[in-house]
């Protein structure tokens, strides 16, 4: 079971900035280990996000991004006391979803 | 001759002044970097991590370690990481944070400590002790720090941990003092903070625990000292040994008054 993310979401005007913090490993399958084995690959894939069960934002990751990733983004529209849901599923079929209220 | 003279002197200038400028925007620009990063700053997940393990009942004794005594008292988390290390009555012993939570792990939980202690960073349970250290930082954080100097055995530390700070060594004859014994020193882009003294708010050791974006770790004080022994090619002398502690009680006092950031985040 994947660690909680952490996820805040503050309304400016029509504006809800989203910002987010997943706890992942992003193995990236170039690197080797102490033995010389090349670690398994071992990424986010898939992001998504809804506003009030509402899709606001899907996206498809890979190797590249960092380890512990930080994801910033911007709804229109969300006003305080709406659910902002984040989910993600890694290449091993893992997944996480996690829910903040917009303040 | 004349004018060609005034025309040297001219461009020597400019270029100190360009260099000058160079110099202040690289650091700028790392300044800028580290506050960028501050808004994400993974040091939260192990905050929660932390926080979690802290109320969890665990180990062989299912205990949690909420009446564990940071040193103003059993379950007092805040503002006990800026008044440590300090002695403890009940161990007899000057302890940091680590050393300390050791000590209630093995008490109220019924964990080997030595066993952790011989444990590799980041593997099991010293995985747990670098969270806990991360949560308990944070509850401290924006406090200044004040060690306390009554105890003769605090007294003591401190002059153990001076000469431990101070003691040149290994292949390289470093020691703490080598880099971190005068102001205005850096290695690469990164500025050496000048441990002999208070070196400001939330610089040196009111900074650590903090999350290493290099490495994507975090790291607790324990963890920045077996690095700084090994950059000067010296062997560690030992997860929480006394001459760890004593260190940790010469930066910290020397530190006193300076504002606490922990976690906080490094390149």
């Amino acid at each position: 079971m994947a660690d909680p993310m952490r996820i805040r979401a503050q309304a400016a005007g029509d504006k809800t900035t989203v910002r987010v913090l997943m706890s992942h490993e992003m193995e990236t399958g170039q690197r080797k280990d102490a033995a010389g084995k090349v670690i398994p690959a071992w990424f986010i894939q898939e992001v998504t996000a809804t506003h009030n069960g509402k899709p606001v934002l899907s996206a498809q990751w890979g190797p590249a991004v960092s380890k512990n990733p930080f994801l910033q983004f911007v709804v229109k529209g969300a006003k305080a006391g709406d659910k902002i849901a984040v989910s993600w599923v890694d290449n091993k079929g893992d997944k996480r979803t996690d829910e903040a209220t917009v303040s | 001759m004349k004018t060609s003279l005034k025309l040297s002197v001219a461009t020597l200038v400019l270029s100190a002044s360009t260099a000058a400028l160079a110099q202040k925007s690289t650091a700028d620009g790392i300044a800028e970097y580290r506050k960028m990063l501050e808004d994400g700053n993974p040091a939260e997940l192990f905050e929660a991590k932390g926080e979690a393990l802290w109320k969890e009942p665990r180990g062989p004794k299912k205990a949690s370690l909420e009446r564990c005594d940071l040193g103003l008292g059993p379950g007092v988390v805040k503002g006990a990481w800026v008044q440590m290390p300090r002695f403890f009555a009940d161990t007899g012993r000057v302890q940091d944070l680590e050393s300390r939570l050791l000590t209630c792990m093995e008490t109220l939980q019924g964990f080997n400590a030595a066993e952790i202690a011989k444990t590799g960073f980041d593997k099991g349970e010293q995985a747990t002790l670098t969270a806990l250290a991360a949560w308990i930082s944070t509850e401290s954080r924006g406090q200044k720090m004040a060690l306390p100097q009554n105890h003769a055995e605090e007294k003591r530390f401190y002059e153990l941990g001076k000469r431990a700070f101070f003691f040149r060594g290994g292949p390289m004859d470093f020691s703490c003092a080598s880099c971190h014994g005068e102001a205005g020193k850096r290695i690469r882009l990164q500025d050496l903070p000048d441990l002999t003294k208070n070196p400001g708010d939330g610089i040196g050791f009111a900074a650590w625990p903090a999350y290493r974006v290099s490495s994507g770790e975090m790291w607790s004080m324990q963890r920045r000292l077996n690095d700084c022994y090994r950059q000067q090619r010296f062997p560690y002398p030992g997860f929480a040994s006394d001459v760890t502690i004593a260190l940790g009680v010469y930066m910290g006092v020397n530190a006193k008054g300076a504002e606490s950031i922990a976690p906080a985040i490094k390149r």
